[in-house]
């Protein structure tokens, strides 16, 4: 395994300790959603963002949306690594008088916008790509979106209005991993043919594994897929990557762990780690 | 009455409101207002985008779009993408104007409004056409006689129902000037054309259009006209009534109304909203802790209205001078009690 690979393989690990700690003294969170996303955001703040703490309202930063807020543990564990806040502020997440609240909001450095209400992300990133088009500038705009969240009509509108406009400043990363709230996207308001949808409403389409390190960094490295066409990454994901009694299990979507299965996790986590120190 | 009671007045106005004949002068539809002021605000601030959901010759911002091409943007009829996205573009810096009729933007585009740009404070302004019954023949569908209440519960958001051509060009400025979200409730109808370019407009100050001691009518934006139409219908009858435009509904010019209240011991709010939750509300809310005087309420009922030519309306939904006239006498009756 290259270095690069297993630097960036050993932070995932560390983010999914970081997010279990987070949800555990909070009380909340959403550690199925936090765990599938979390090699996405890993690759995205270490490799392909040309963003950073000294860079945060630098207009030609690329932006990140987040649109499935609920996640929100996921994005302060990386932004809490990457500098942007101390690490030690992880441990007020959700509590009165914090800045790290229960959903993304611009309070917190490195956060681009306010997120958790469903279905704004992509439009909110529609808006930024074409200001970076009007004013010349040569950022990107990238956003997440759950699998869930593509049951509001809204997505559906901003990617019309995407590809309308041949916006190929703009990358869509969607978490597909195949479950919501209530059970199995396929069976509360199918998505499928997915693909063919997107490609339908005028996306370049590629797919990965979205827990695939490396092929994660290749495919958003080569956005835009295509000239004059929004970009979008349909990452296959497994909801509650890494923590073996959370994957793919709807009641994991905001389960808080009891002290046993923390215990489990930590255990599971360390093996992780002691695998990837050896290769 | 002499003259001098009012301020601000454009020349023959006061005679047309002594005839009652205030809409056979010259009226504009303040949509309009709004799409020649951001022409003129496109030409000095180039950072002025224009968005609209396929209703730019409904709001009259085609102009812009000919003038500006590249800074006008018709996101189709997609109200929910186009609010969202005027977000995205306020946090990269722009200047974004959302066009469309109040009725699409406030209650389809409502979760955007509340979280894309009044939770996340992005500097993103509403030009909203059609409010109240003033879409008077196209029926409950597209009259948007709610837009207050909502906007006025938003937290963050600046709201304005101004009455004429130069008060809506100048509320235009004002909040582009001003930095956070802002709503113009604009309207389908013409309404005439009451001031003079001395009208001074500021965001949240309410101003005295009529000076009066006996009761005070506070109205805004279609109902200005017929405040000042009931004010000199009354003033036949020997009642010297003020009239207060209260163009911003949020922030209130608290200090004017509690004046008001206090000078005048009677207050009318007139407008063409829903009676629940818009400028009445506001002004009985704060003279029930602070001031409180007689007061009486017009505005729309709580029903869905009709279709009819617009005058004919604010008779039948008791929102006409008329209706005015007997909710001051109404006020000043209490007060002698």
């Amino acid at each position: 395994m290259e270095t690069s690979e297993r630097t960036l393989r050993l932070k995932s690990v560390s983010y999914r300790e970081a997010i279990l700690r987070i949800i555990s003294q909070a009380g909340a969170g959403h550690t199925g959603g936090d765990l599938s996303a979390i090699d996405i955001l890993n690759v995205l703040y270490n490799r392909i963002l040309n963003v950073s703490p000294q860079t945060a309202s630098d207009p030609d930063r690329d932006r990140f949306v987040q649109s499935k807020g609920h996640c929100v543990e996921a994005l302060y564990a990386v932004l809490a690594d990457r500098g942007f806040f101390p690490s030690a502020e992880l441990d007020t997440v959700c509590r009165y008088g914090s800045r790290l609240i229960g959903h993304p909001t611009r309070a917190v450095p490195g956060i681009e916008h306010n997120t958790g209400a469903l279905g704004h992300g992509l439009a909110v990133a529609v808006g930024m790509a074409l200001a970076g088009r009007l004013d010349g500038r040569s950022y990107r705009v990238f956003t997440l979106l759950g699998d869930g969240e593509l049951d509001e009509g809204s997505n559906w509108e901003a990617s019309m209005a995407a590809a309308h406009y041949g916006l190929d400043n703009l990358i869509v990363i969607v978490d597909r991993n195949g479950l919501q709230i209530t059970g199995p996207t396929e069976q509360v308001n199918a998505l499928e043919p997915l693909a063919d949808k997107f490609r339908s409403f005028g996306y370049a389409l590629r797919q990965v594994d979205g827990h695939d390190i490396p092929a994660l960094v290749e495919a958003l490295a080569s956005a835009p897929f295509e000239r004059g066409k929004p970009s979008l990454l349909l990452a296959h994901t497994v909801k509650g990557k890494g923590i073996s009694f959370a994957e793919n299990q709807a009641g994991w979507h905001h389960r808080v762990p009891s002290a046993a299965e923390l215990e489990r996790a930590w255990a599971e986590l360390a093996a992780q780690r002691a695998a990837l120190e050896g290769s | 009455m002499a003259a001098e009671r009012y301020a601000y007045l454009r020349p023959g106005v006061i005679d047309l409101l002594k005839q009652g004949t205030l809409f056979a002068g010259e009226r504009r539809t303040t949509r309009f207002s709004f799409a020649d002021a951001l022409l003129e605000l496109g030409g000095s601030r180039s950072d002025v985008v224009v968005l609209n959901a396929d209703v730019s010759k409904g709001m009259g911002t085609y102009t812009f779009a000919e003038r500006y091409p590249e800074r006008a943007f018709n996101l189709g009829i997609a109200e929910q993408n186009m609010i969202a996205a005027a977000a995205g573009m306020a946090q990269s810096g722009l200047l974004p104007f959302v066009a469309t009729y109040a009725v699409f933007a406030t209650l389809r585009g409502l979760d955007m409004i509340r979280n894309s740009v009044c939770y996340t404070r992005t500097n993103v302004k509403f030009g909203c056409g059609h409010a109240g019954i003033t879409s008077a023949e196209d029926g409950a569908t597209h009259q948007g006689q709610e837009d207050l209440s909502i906007m006025r519960a938003m937290p963050n958001m600046v709201v304005i129902a101004p009455a004429d051509d130069v008060s809506t060009k100048k509320a235009v400025r004002a909040v582009a000037a001003h930095l956070g979200p802002a709503y113009l409730s604009l309207t389908k109808e013409p309404l005439p054309l009451l001031y003079d370019d001395t009208f001074p407009f500021a965001i949240g100050a309410a101003v005295t259009v009529r000076a009066g001691v006996d009761a005070t009518i506070v109205a805004n934006r279609d109902m200005v006209a017929q405040a000042l139409l009931a004010a000199e219908a009354a003033d036949r009858e020997g009642l010297d009534v003020r009239v207060i435009d209260c163009h911003t509904v949020k922030p209130l010019d608290e200090e004017a109304i509690l004046r008001a209240a206090k000078e005048t011991g009677a207050i009318v709010t007139a407008e063409d909203n829903v009676l629940a939750g818009g400028l009445g509300s506001a002004v009985a809310e704060l003279l029930i802790e602070r001031g409180p005087v007689p007061m009486r309420r017009i505005g729309v009922p709580d029903t869905f209205c009709e279709s009819g030519p617009y005058l004919d309306l604010l008779e039948r939904y008791g929102l006409s001078a008329g209706h005015i006239l007997r909710a001051v006498r109404t006020v000043v009756a209490l007060k002698s009690r």
